[in-house]
């Protein structure tokens, strides 16, 4: 042990690994995310409140909070919090109860909480200390992990979080990454394979047997499907629902559509114009097709490749399985979330509201997720070079 | 052992994090997919929805082809008019805005500023501002103002012609008349204006608008004569007025190629406010169906639209089956004793007295009853219906107006002797005036039944293209022979017979006249009306003069003669100096 410790002093004297290509990919990312927010935002921003830059400010300002914040945590050895985890999954819980009072709606969902004037979304923190607790529980569980026992333990500890945040913020879409980043978390600290393919197999199939069931219900009486049911069914034919659930879809293709190859060239998105109804939140990616077309969305996706690349390369030379779990989590709320949206943005799986890390507006997201990849380049600094 | 277990666990921590990794690559190779696919193959389809979404259609009306009649005279024009609007968040000096539309337009100070202070992407001040004033108001080049021209169906002579020519809708299309039927040649291809917008509808500058010019009509000169036409509507309003008749209509064709010279239908109604209704009728407390149903009656062209009992004007036809069938020849005597009996019923003759013993020549000059009966029944029920099969008389005249009505005529076998007899001096059934017109025109013209009509030719815009009309002639629906001694019956007739009142000093005038007793018998309502053409010879001009109801008086000889009379008195002199006489 103590031939570890003076090793590791040593490496942080000399060797101190920085992963600046994850830097750079986040910072790229982030400058970028910050043009679209601006050229999205700028012509309903300058009609509705006068000033064309106002989203960009305040989405300007978070990052700046956000990158001081990730550097804060990126300097702290990693292990320090995980002191913090049960404090964490308490916190997140209570946060979320709070909505219920405390809770601002935007748009028809009630998510957000005001501390003075910053807003802040629960779902992100819960996000942030699952990570952190399922990371600290696995570490803890050991050899236990391997038995049913410890896998059902894993799945059920983000069951209640994920349960609150679908029925209290109406936020499906949390709800599913949060489910997903225990999954993914479980699956790389597990050596099983077979309970996951039934996992994923019992998923698709209920995914399926819920789009069935409710087509048979529209095709019986329409009136009777609530929020959700509806979702499928415009997504499954758009057109038929363009004035109602299908509409922001809709105009999403319409953008993502007519970008084409080349694009219409940066600034000039004819969609943004107040057609599409805030192109700067969840549907900045087809804004983003439209106007830099294929190979801008090409350019954005192979980013996020990219990133998820180095997050695995620093996941598997993390000194340790803590450090390790924390840069999964990281990576797999990343992907699931990319994915998703990318994946709703272009119709190909029904509408839920998930916004793209990064470049989508929102003040919450990015802070806390600029924290998880100061804890991701916190993980990457303790990696001895000699084992890369 | 304590260095081998995180090893060990490494091994598969680490093949289960490039599984992630591959299966992210995986799902995001499969949104590539989706992405070339929506970008690339279904591209062509959303980039159509998406401009049909963001651009703005407006058209450009096509200036409508302008009707012109036989001497170049336009009957219908277009005025180039304004519409004034303002876009508001263009408007950089709303006062100035306010107090400049207010002045020029005469509009009141408060109706202007609620306009301009509304908060929409663009507001309509004024439609149908004339054109100088739409300059005046460009010329003040206030930001935010928008003068948009545009074209408006416009008559200059107001009512004449106003059954004719009829007029055109909102949209600037046909509503009734020629305006109707000759609109795929007026209307021309409107142009459109493509103006990119934002969803709220306000105009992206920097996106340009693209422009389709619109093709205006073609012009169409018609054969109706506006000094004719206007002479001869000055004769029925007078005559209108004078016998306070219900309206008076005066056909006035050239019977050797079927152009109507003039179509009077009294009264009639201004084509530049063609839904003001008639004087007595109170816009507000009638339905909108009333309206439209008063309207309707305003608009009727009654030469061609209406049908009625011709009376013994349709001896000419009687008289030319009779001639063509060699049942009568102009040396049979006749004894009218004041009536004749057919079967059971006694027929009047309408002298009380009877015109006692006439030859054919005289009883048609005398229009006696008796002689036309006996005439019919020698031509048979068969043989006359074949007659009026052969003269046209059963089918449309065909002419270019919409709304044409179609013979009454009884079924063949259904005519008894006493259904012959009134047929044979023009009762018991119904014609259209245009179609008495013809058949007349036919008989006395030589046997060739024309087509009457007032389309001539149209002519493009810059004068290089067009189409002239042709129209279908029936040769020898009579021969030459029965044409040219029907001339001279009718001439007798004008010359020393009932319709001597409709001689002209100097040129010789055939025609018949009637005094028809309109449905239900003994309403005591008439109608009055001669049928004259000239010259009689060689006629080139033939026409009818109809008199609806006339108070007083209501021989045909003695109010609807007089009517032609000074019709031919003046047309005629004119018609030789127009050149029309000379073909």
């Amino acid at each position: 042990m103590a031939q570890r410790n003076s090793s590791r002093r040593k490496q942080s004297n000399n060797e101190n690994f920085m992963d600046y290509s994850l830097l750079f990919i986040v910072l790229f990312l982030l400058g970028f995310g910050l043009i679209m927010v601006y050229s999205t935002s700028s012509y309903e921003a300058n009609l509705d409140l006068g000033d064309s830059a106002y989203y960009l400010k305040k989405q300007l300002f978070a990052t700046i909070l956000g990158l001081i914040a990730m550097i804060f945590v990126a300097n702290i050895p990693y292990h320090f919090w995980e002191r913090f985890a049960v404090l964490g999954y308490v916190v997140s819980v209570v946060l979320i109860l709070l909505i219920i009072p405390f809770g601002h709606e935007a748009g028809g969902a009630k998510r957000w909480l005001y501390i003075g004037p910053l807003s802040l979304q629960p779902a992100e923190v819960a996000k942030l200390a699952l990570i952190l607790f399922l990371a600290s529980m696995i570490c803890t569980m050991g050899k236990q992990i391997r038995y049913s026992k410890g896998f059902w333990m894993v799945l059920f500890v983000p069951l209640p979080i994920s349960l609150m945040l679908w029925k209290i913020t109406e936020n499906v879409s949390s709800a599913i990454i949060v489910m997903g980043i225990a999954v993914l978390m479980l699956f790389v600290a597990c050596p099983d394979y077979k309970r996951f393919i039934l996992l994923g197999v019992a998923t698709l199939a209920a995914g399926a047997v819920a789009v069935f069931v409710v087509v048979q219900m529209a095709q019986s009486k329409a009136e009777s499907l609530d929020f959700r049911g509806a979702r499928i069914l415009a997504w499954l034919d758009p057109e038929a629902y363009a004035s109602g659930k299908g509409f922001q879809t809709l105009q999403a293709l319409y953008a993502i559509g007519s970008g084409g190859v080349l694009g219409k060239g940066l600034g000039a998105s004819m969609q943004k114009l107040g057609f599409l109804p805030e192109a700067q939140n969840d549907m900045i990616f087809s804004i983003i097709c439209e106007e830099l077309g294929l190979f801008g969305g090409f350019a954005v996706l192979i980013m996020f490749i990219l990133l998820i690349w180095r997050m695995m390369v620093i996941a598997n030379n993390a000194p340790d399985l803590f450090g390790a779990l924390l840069v999964v989590g990281a990576l797999g709320h990343i992907a699931i979330q990319v994915i998703l949206n990318i994946a709703v943005v272009t119709n190909t799986i029904p509408n839920t509201g998930i916004s793209l890390p990064f470049i989508s507006y929102g003040g919450s997201s990015v802070m806390f997720l600029l924290i998880e990849m100061g804890l991701v380049l916190s993980v990457a600094r303790g990696i001895r070079l000699k084992d890369l | 052992m304590m260095e081998e277990m995180p090893h060990q666990h490494r091994t598969y921590h680490r093949s289960k994090t490039v599984v992630i990794l591959f299966a992210c690559i995986l799902a995001f190779a499969g949104l590539m997919g989706r992405l070339v696919y929506l970008m690339v193959f279904q591209s062509e389809y959303y980039t159509m929805k998406a401009k049909e979404l963001h651009e703005r259609e407006r058209s450009i009306k096509a200036a409508r082809g302008r009707i012109i009649d036989a001497n170049g005279k336009i009957l219908a024009d277009n005025k180039t008019v304004c519409t004034i609007s303002v876009i508001h968040n263009q408007i950089q000096d709303p006062d100035r805005v306010v107090q400049v539309l207010c002045k020029e337009l005469g509009l009141s100070e408060e109706y202007v500023r609620k306009r301009v202070e509304k908060y929409t992407s663009i507001e309509k001040i004024k439609s149908n501002v004339d054109k100088s004033t739409g300059d005046a108001i460009r010329a003040y080049d206030l930001a935010g103002v928008k003068v948009d021209e545009d074209y408006k169906r416009y008559y200059p002579y107001d009512s004449l012609g106003s059954k004719v020519l009829g007029f055109t809708g909102g949209d600037n299309q046909g509503i009734i008349g020629l305006e109707v039927i000759y609109e795929e040649y007026l209307q021309g291809e409107a142009g459109t204006i493509l103006t990119v917008t934002d969803a709220k509808g306000v105009e992206v500058a920097e996106e340009g608008e693209e422009r389709v010019e619109p093709v205006g009509g073609q012009d169409l000169y018609i054969s109706m004569d506006m000094n004719i036409q206007s002479y001869a509507t000055q004769l029925a309003l007078q005559t209108m007025e004078t016998k306070e008749a219900d309206s008076v209509s005066i056909l006035v064709m050239n019977p050797q190629n079927g152009e109507i010279l003039a179509m009077v239908n009294v009264p009639e109604f201004n084509l530049n406010d063609p839904y003001a209704l008639p004087e007595g009728e109170d816009e507000d407390s009638i339905s909108a169906e009333r309206k439209q149903e008063i309207l309707n009656g305003v608009w009727r062209n009654g030469c061609i639209n209406d049908t009625y009992e011709p009376g013994s004007t349709f001896k000419i036809i009687t008289a030319a089956a009779g001639l063509e069938s060699g049942s009568v020849k102009t040396t049979d005597t006749f004894s009218c004793p004041g009536f004749i009996m057919v079967e059971d019923r006694r027929i009047r003759c309408h002298k009380v007295g009877g015109h006692g013993a006439e030859d054919f020549v005289q009883g048609t000059m005398n229009s006696c009853n008796p002689v036309f009966i006996t005439v019919g029944l020698r031509i048979g029920v068969e043989r006359f219906y074949s007659y009026f099969r052969q003269f046209g008389l059963l089918d449309k005249t065909g002419i270019d107006l919409p709304g044409e009505a179609g013979t009454i005529m009884h079924n063949v076998e259904n005519i008894g002797p006493v259904e012959l007899a009134t047929i044979s001096f023009g009762q018991s059934f119904q014609i259209t005036p245009i179609q008495l017109a013809v058949t007349a025109s036919s008989i006395v013209n030589g046997g060739r039944r024309v087509t009457p009509h007032f389309g001539v030719k149209t002519v493009d815009s810059d004068g290089k293209n067009g189409h002239t009309f042709t129209y279908p002639v029936k040769d020898h629906v009579v021969s030459a022979e029965t044409s040219e001694t029907m001339r001279y019956i009718l001439e007798q007739v004008v010359a020393e017979g009932s319709g001597k009142n409709g001689a002209v000093e100097g040129y010789k005038v055939g025609g018949k006249t009637a005094t028809s007793q309109t449905l239900p018998r003994g309403s005591g309502r008439y109608i009055a009306s001669f049928l004259g053409f000239a010259p009689a010879d060689d006629p080139q001009v033939l026409a009818i003069a109809i008199i609806n109801n006339p108070q007083g008086t209501y021989y045909g000889g003695q109010i609807a003669a007089p009517v032609v009379r000074q019709l031919f008195e003046n047309i005629l002199p004119y018609l030789e100096k127009m050149d029309y006489n000379k073909t």
